[in-house]
């Protein structure tokens, strides 16, 4: 009988052929470099790579930060359930941040400079550290979920103890690594289109990865429950649903504010590829999932929650690609396309985490019901005897 | 004294002889072909821009703040007090927020290479140290590329525009522009014509950054101050309740 990974399905062949182009695109890369591999040029030196796998990344990577910030510093006991998962994809996000970089940074293997080569009037220093620091973290918050599937109690107790230290220290590494992002920008107030550049761009971008950290711990939840068959939280998201709608208000106060001071808002009456692109983001990242979440009806179904999630992450995806890229393009003189190359290598990135998620997913206790914590006599002896067996032990208990 | 280089665009005869010198200066190919290109570039690091019957060169402002300096990661680049901007290469990891930062787009990036690294013109630092003039002043046959104290050719580029008014542009570029730079510019026409920026604020732009990130260490110890008491008064909440409904059973 074949093992069960072999049987081909249709996202398994999408993975295969999704990860064999990256991996063409990869020898690409490091063997013919980046003017071979990317559509970057001197007038436009950053592109997907830093505008997608990097700025959009570690936006998508937030939930990990405001989910633990509520259950273990403001002791919202309810949403433990979906902590773990939320901090998987945290982890996921920022390792595959940091992939990304490899391929972006010309000489990838001077990536550990900013370690013991210190600028810290730079930005990029501070996002450097800030990345390297919080991934750490975030690999200690989530080697309980693998400490406990091994069944290493001494580790495991050692890092509950720290448990709240580095849940605060988490916290603080995003918060300043999630703004620090914006600020990277502050620095071009010539060259970024005014729709974008703001002095406030630094508090834009933290307000908007606590939103988007919300979505995607809903879009991840509703996710898992249809393809994975777990028990969906339904009440948990209800209420991330109502923080999100407040946290998005509270942004497209601030936004509409920063505009009408800095006299762009009238900017929006000019046709033009900014404006167009500036409304696509405000109107699928804020009005849409606003107006959508006001429905009560809305804010209570599963299939509401789901798609007012998938909203804002696809506006804010924008948001972030019009920073970097739209914004960008006006002041560099030309219009930037990435190359087949550099989709292929994103969108091998994010189908390899995908992949990861499902399989820490099936083999990790990282969703309630998978309840290792207590397991019952026999499925104990049984995973002795063979540790594969171990889901379909659960799985049959369950049922 | 600091150093800087003054270009008089209205006695360049473009004969190119300063793209010439730079090019062997930083053993670089020069050919009919790249002696056409119009633009720097990693093999090109000073171009004479040509706009009609007008003038005008391009090459790295050496600005007396450098933004290239301030948003480097890994402190590669450095601002010398002889007056050059000055690149480390074996410090850069090609993260190339220099060239996104710089508000001239001076630092260009060596795309066709495996292993490639930034390239600019660093104002010939050796030359000047050894007291010599930057190669394209040497190879000036009109002088107008010349080298000097920084004062001295600020005062040397007023005082050209106030005895013949009609044959300047009112305006010395570089003086001011992000808090002044090491390459002074003089021109008949608006520096916009030739790509310059002319919406230039008078205040370095490491500045813009610097306000942010000079607040950051203040911020972390309030907020994790917060953050750790709200922990303290919610977890206790937490504890009180949990002594209280195990009195009750």
């Amino acid at each position: 009988m074949k093992p069960e990974i072999l049987k081909p399905t249709f996202w398994k062949t999408v993975f295969l052929v999704v990860v064999v182009l990256g991996l063409y695109a990869a020898i690409v890369r490091f063997v013919q470099g980046l003017g071979a591999s990317t559509n970057l040029s001197d007038e436009f030196p950053w592109g997907l790579w830093i505008g997608f796998d990097v700025l959009c990344g570690v936006m998508l990577a937030a939930g990990g930060f405001t989910l633990t910030a509520c259950v273990y510093l403001f002791n919202l006991e309810r949403f433990r359930p979906i902590v773990r998962p939320t901090v998987l994809t945290a982890f996921l996000g920022y390792a595959l941040v940091v992939v990304a970089l490899l391929f972006d940074l010309g000489r990838s293997y001077r990536i550990w400079h900013p370690l013991v080569m210190w600028n810290p009037r730079s930005v990029m220093f501070e996002v450097a550290w800030c990345v390297m620091l919080y991934t750490t973290v975030l690999s200690l918050e989530f080697a309980p979920v693998v400490f406990e599937r091994l069944r290493m109690e001494r580790p495991r107790k050692i890092l509950r103890g720290i448990s709240i230290p580095l849940v605060l220290a988490g916290v603080m590494l995003s918060t300043l690594h999630q703004s620090s992002l914006g600020s990277l920008y502050l620095i071009v107030p010539h060259k970024l289109h005014p729709f974008w550049y703001t002095p406030l761009l630094p508090v834009f971008f933290f307000l908007s990865a606590i939103a988007i950290g919300l979505a995607m711990t809903i879009f991840e939840s509703s996710l898992t429950a249809k393809h994975l068959r777990k028990h969906l939280e339904l009440p948990l998201l209800q209420e991330l649903g109502r923080v999100l709608l407040v946290v998005l208000l509270v942004y497209s106060v601030l936004r509409v504010q920063d505009l009408y001071h800095r006299g762009a808002l009238k900017l929006v009456l000019q046709p033009g590829y900014e404006t167009q692109l500036f409304l696509l983001e405000v109107l699928m990242g804020l009005v849409a999932p606003i107006v959508l979440l006001l429905f009560p009806r809305v804010r209570r179904s599963a299939n509401g929650l789901y798609l007012s999630a998938v909203l804002a992450i696809l506006g804010f995806i924008t948001n972030r690609l019009n920073v970097s890229i739209t914004g960008m393009e006006a002041s560099a003189g030309v219009h930037y396309l990435p190359k087949w190359t550099e989709l292929a290598i994103t969108a091998s990135i994010i189908a390899v985490g995908f992949a990861i998620f499902g399989l820490a997913a099936k083999h990790l206790p990282i969703f309630p019901d998978q309840s290792w914590h207590a397991p019952s006599p026999r499925a104990t002896i049984r995973e002795l005897e063979s540790p594969e067996k171990e889901s379909e032990a659960v799985t049959a208990e369950r049922t | 004294m600091s150093k800087a280089i003054l270009y008089d665009a209205t006695l360049c005869i473009n004969c190119k002889q300063c793209e010439v010198a730079c090019a062997e200066r930083n053993k670089l190919p020069y050919s009919d072909v790249i002696a056409a290109e119009q633009k720097q570039s990693a093999h090109k690091l000073t171009v004479v821009v040509e706009r009609g019957d007008k003038f005008m060169r391009r090459l790295c402002m050496n600005c007396l703040d450098p933004t290239c300096a301030s948003v480097c990661p890994v402190g590669a680049f450095r601002k010398t007090a002889a007056g050059p901007v000055v690149y480390d290469e074996r410090k850069c990891m090609g993260c190339r927020y220099c060239m996104v930062a710089c508000p001239f787009s001076v630092p260009k990036y060596e795309w066709s290479k495996t292993l490639p690294l930034v390239r600019k013109c660093d104002m010939c630092a050796d030359r000047l140290a050894a007291g010599q003039m930057t190669a394209c002043s040497e190879a000036c046959p009109t002088g107008a590329t010349k080298t000097g104290d920084r004062d001295a050719l600020v005062a040397e580029a007023l005082e050209r525009i106030r005895e013949k008014p009609e044959q300047y542009y009112k305006h010395v570029y570089g003086v001011d522009e992000v808090g002044g730079t090491s390459v002074l510019l003089l021109s008949s026409v608006p520096f916009e014509q030739f790509g310059y920026p002319g919406d230039l604020t008078h205040d370095p732009l490491p500045m813009l950054t610097y306000r942010v990130l000079s607040r950051i260490p203040d911020l972390v110890t309030l907020f994790g101050t917060a953050l750790g008491g709200i922990w303290w008064i919610t977890n206790r909440r937490a504890q009180v309740a949990a002594v209280e409904s195990g009195e009750r059973k």
